[in-house]
């Protein structure tokens, strides 16, 4: 990982923290060819009438539960120790996410032994923490069940070059 | 005897009192019934214990004598150690170890807090367990999350010495516990999902010197095997031999962690261990045998070099580790006393080789879910002899990277995780605690970054269909038959350690944190209690003041707390995903999520059950005893 991704998670990786809003806005209102955004920027979700799952959402699916869910637990439920992830993603800015998966985040006390490693470095993660974010937040608006999406849209030319750009850096 | 003689001068030379040797040490504190002196109690890892004043008849009547609290949440795997008045408990991270004095009933006498860097905990792949505290020659050994090695008195928990194993930022952490042998402490390390480069170390006992390292991959003379004498299923590896099964140079981020049980035949002078997966959990992406992740070795623990070894599954494509336990015991196989070693291997067949030779005698499904192969090739004259034949539906090298492989069984914790089982010489049965769980597996293409999950699989889990809808069976298996003697269904994977005594009872623990004890011969449950949170330790037994007394820590968390916190999902989402599409099309709410599941076929509801709506996180030690 030489230098920045052409994904929005790691353009926006330096952004400030932005506070986080009422109620989260999951609503798709435009596609740049890679994926679906909320009116305010945001990658978001798309779940088709026939329950077709758009791709960056699966491949969030996929990734997650293979750098994420030994912590988090199965479809973001959460763990013994890990917060359930489909919540705080329901919570949490979006900036903030991106941060602390990047950075990583520890609570450790006399109570508490919890640390986040910092996945700034693992394209493995970066290159998809969008399709993480959108998968998170499919979950906790319950718009997807757990369980892995039974029809998901193909991955378009679009997402294929980026994830490439993204991957070879 | 001149290598003996000069171990001998060097830990005399170190001020430690005699024995000189840790063999002759442990070999005494384990022969000693009223102690628990190993993690496996004792070198053959039978965990049985000769203890017989709870017994079958009067087990029913236990109760609990007294309780002490950890201070820790997460998961607590291992057994505290009892010799002679004390009582050493361990914790999972911070790694704290308290010494109790039980003729002070139960006072601490001192405790020692390592000071580490929490950032550990981040590679630690599943929570921050540790398997426990070593003993020998007054000292008492610690390894640490973050890889430290500490050698502390015993009487007083000062550190005597301390070296670092390995490297938390290239991802190598520690679990499990060490094994001391003769002059030396044999150590292994953790982070087959981070692309190390699994090894095994001795330590000298007398100053925490390297003596030397035998890693799992590469270079004949950097895995310490010898191309002519080391041998696999009787015949020399050649050389070579780990080279020449991977792909350019992947054997250096090529996994084969070592983090499980490791026992020793003093007879022989022969230690045995096993190795995990191979780095990435992609199968395409490795092509090759990838020897020698899955594999057991045997090592001769003076230099370490492999006298045989026996790789169980090659070429991993579903993350079956090898580490579990090798349980040493003698029995006769077709008129003839064999010694023998059993291993009840994560990929759902136990093994029963000859120790000395490594000739593969049994290997046989332990679970009838297992469904990836149809089993081991055990004809000599074969070309695949000792090779598991793979059934291709099953092969998520077959169906290829970004295909789900579905149905397969086991999952990826195994049919049994590093949980001990346990060997009673008086029915000649292994105890040995399993899981009942299958997973869809899809592989897709990763990188490698080093400190950074090395993963590139999708995995999601559920109860073996078609059975009784738990999650675990605790077995009775005859070793030498290869066969299930009897088998008790649980709504959990059962993550507990067993101990079987001479009292003809077996213990076990569960995750919903129940202690339970069973006949030896008949598996008729006698005795249950609920303890305050689930159950992932190893339960032990000792003997003080002429009273037997039976613990266990209870602290839920492991890879059981990740994958079973929440509940496991349904194995056939296809309903759940068609009520998605039904809401969408009518613009009904979706029922709630458990409900979901729970209509979606497979009956046995009780499966799908979360573990969060039974425990919940703490660290307490429960010791039991039979009132007077």
């Amino acid at each position: 990982m030489r230098s920045a991704a052409p994904f929005l998670a790691f353009a926006m990786l330096v952004a400030g923290a932005v506070s986080a809003q009422d109620v989260a806005d999951t609503a798709a209102v435009e596609n740049d060819g890679v994926r679906w955004f909320n009116a305010e920027g945001i990658p978001t979700f798309k779940v088709e009438d026939d329950g077709t799952v758009d791709w960056p959402t699966f491949s969030g699916y996929r990734r997650y539960h293979a750098d994420c869910h030994v912590c988090h637990g199965p479809d973001g439920e959460g763990s013994t120790y890990a917060p359930a992830l489909k919540d705080s993603a329901m919570r949490m800015d979006y900036y903030d996410f991106i941060g602390v998966v990047a950075s990583g985040r520890q609570v450790v006390n006399a109570a508490d032994n919890q640390v986040m490693p910092a996945f700034g470095t693992n394209p493995n993660v970066m290159c998809y923490l969008d399709d993480i974010w959108t998968y998170l937040r499919a979950r906790g608006a319950d718009a997807v069940p757990r369980g892995r999406p039974a029809k998901r849209a193909d991955k378009s030319d679009a997402f294929v070059e980026a994830e490439k750009l993204c991957m070879e850096q | 005897m001149k290598k003996l003689e000069l171990s001998l001068a060097a830990v005399l030379a170190a001020g430690v009192a005699a024995p000189a040797l840790a063999n002759d040490s442990v070999l005494a504190e384990t022969a000693n019934p009223a102690q628990n002196a190993m993690q496996a109690m004792n070198y053959a890892n039978t965990r049985y214990s000769e203890l017989d004043q709870i017994n079958k008849d009067n087990v029913g009547d236990l109760q609990v004598a007294w309780t002490f609290s950890t201070g820790v949440l997460r998961g607590h795997e291992g057994a505290p150690l009892v010799i002679g008045d004390m009582m050493y408990v361990h914790t999972p991270f911070p790694n704290t170890v308290y010494a109790l004095d039980l003729a002070q009933d139960g006072r601490i006498v001192w405790q020692y807090h390592p000071q580490q860097d929490p950032s550990v905990i981040g590679v630690m792949c599943c929570d921050t367990v540790y398997r426990g505290l070593a003993y020998a020659d007054g000292m008492l050994f610690l390894h640490q999350a973050d890889t430290t090695l500490v050698a502390l008195d015993a009487k007083t928990g000062d550190v005597k010495w301390s070296v670092k194993n390995g490297d938390p930022a290239k991802g190598e952490t520690n679990t499990t516990t060490v094994l001391p042998v003769k002059d030396k402490v044999i150590v292994g390390i953790s982070g087959g999902e981070f692309g190390i480069r699994g090894s095994v170390t001795a330590y000298n006992i007398a100053d925490g010197s390297l003596a030397w390292r035998a890693y799992s991959t590469g270079p004949d003379e950097e895995m310490l095997v010898d191309p002519e004498k080391t041998t696999a299923l009787g015949k020399p590896i050649g050389a070579n031999s780990s080279l020449d099964s991977w792909e350019g140079d992947q054997w250096q981020i090529g996994g084969g962690p070592t983090w499980g049980w490791y026992s020793y035949d003093p007879d022989l002078d022969l230690f045995y261990y096993g190795t995990g997966n191979p780095g990435t959990w992609n199968p395409s992406q490795r092509p090759g045998d990838n020897k020698y992740s899955m594999t057991i070795f045997a090592r001769d623990p003076d230099d370490g070099m492999a006298k045989w070894l026996y790789q169980m599954t090659p070429h991993d494509e579903w993350d079956y580790d090898g580490v579990n336990e090798n349980i040493l015991f003698d029995a006769e196989i077709d008129g003839t006393e064999r010694k023998l070693l059993f291993h009840p291997d994560r990929n759902g067949i136990a093994y029963t080789l000859d120790r000395e030779t490594g000739e593969l005698l049994v290997a046989e499904k332990f679970d009838p879910a297992v469904n990836w192969t149809t089993g081991v090739d055990m004809d000599p004259n074969s070309p695949t002899f000792g090779r598991p034949a793979v059934v291709a539906e099953f092969s998520t090298e077959q169906n290829g990277e970004d295909t789900n492989t579905t149905g397969i069984c086991p999952a990826a914790l195994g049919t049994k995780d590093q949980q001990p089982a346990a060997y009673s010489p008086k029915t000649g049965l292994m105890y040995v605690p399993t899981n009942h769980v299958c997973m869809d597996y899809e592989p897709f293409r990763v990188s490698y970054t080093a400190g950074q999950p090395f993963v590139g699989a999708t995995v999601s889990m559920f109860p073996a269909p078609n059975s009784h809808g738990g999650m675990g069976n605790f077995i009775a298996w005859d070793p030498v038959a290869g066969e299930i003697k009897w088998s008790l269904p649980e709504q959990f994977s059962v993550w507990s350690g067993a101990l079987a005594t001479a009292g003809d009872v077996v213990f076990y623990g569960t995750l919903e944190g129940y202690l339970k004890a069973v006949d030896a011969n008949t598996g008729e449950e006698l005795y249950k209690f609920k303890t305050p949170s689930g159950i992932i330790g190893n339960v032990f037994t000792y003997e003080r003041e002429g009273k037997q007394y039976v613990g266990v820590l209870s602290g839920i968390g492991g890879w059981a707390g990740i994958g079973l916190a929440a509940g496991l999902t349904n194995p056939v989402n296809a309903e759940a995903w068609q009520n998605v599409a039904g809401r969408a099309a009518t613009g009904r709410e979706l029922d709630s999520e458990a409900k979901n599941v729970d209509t979606a076929g497979l009956g046995a509801v009780g499966g799908y059950a979360a573990l969060s709506d039974f425990t919940a996180l703490g660290g307490q030690l429960t010791v039991f005893a039979v009132p007077n």
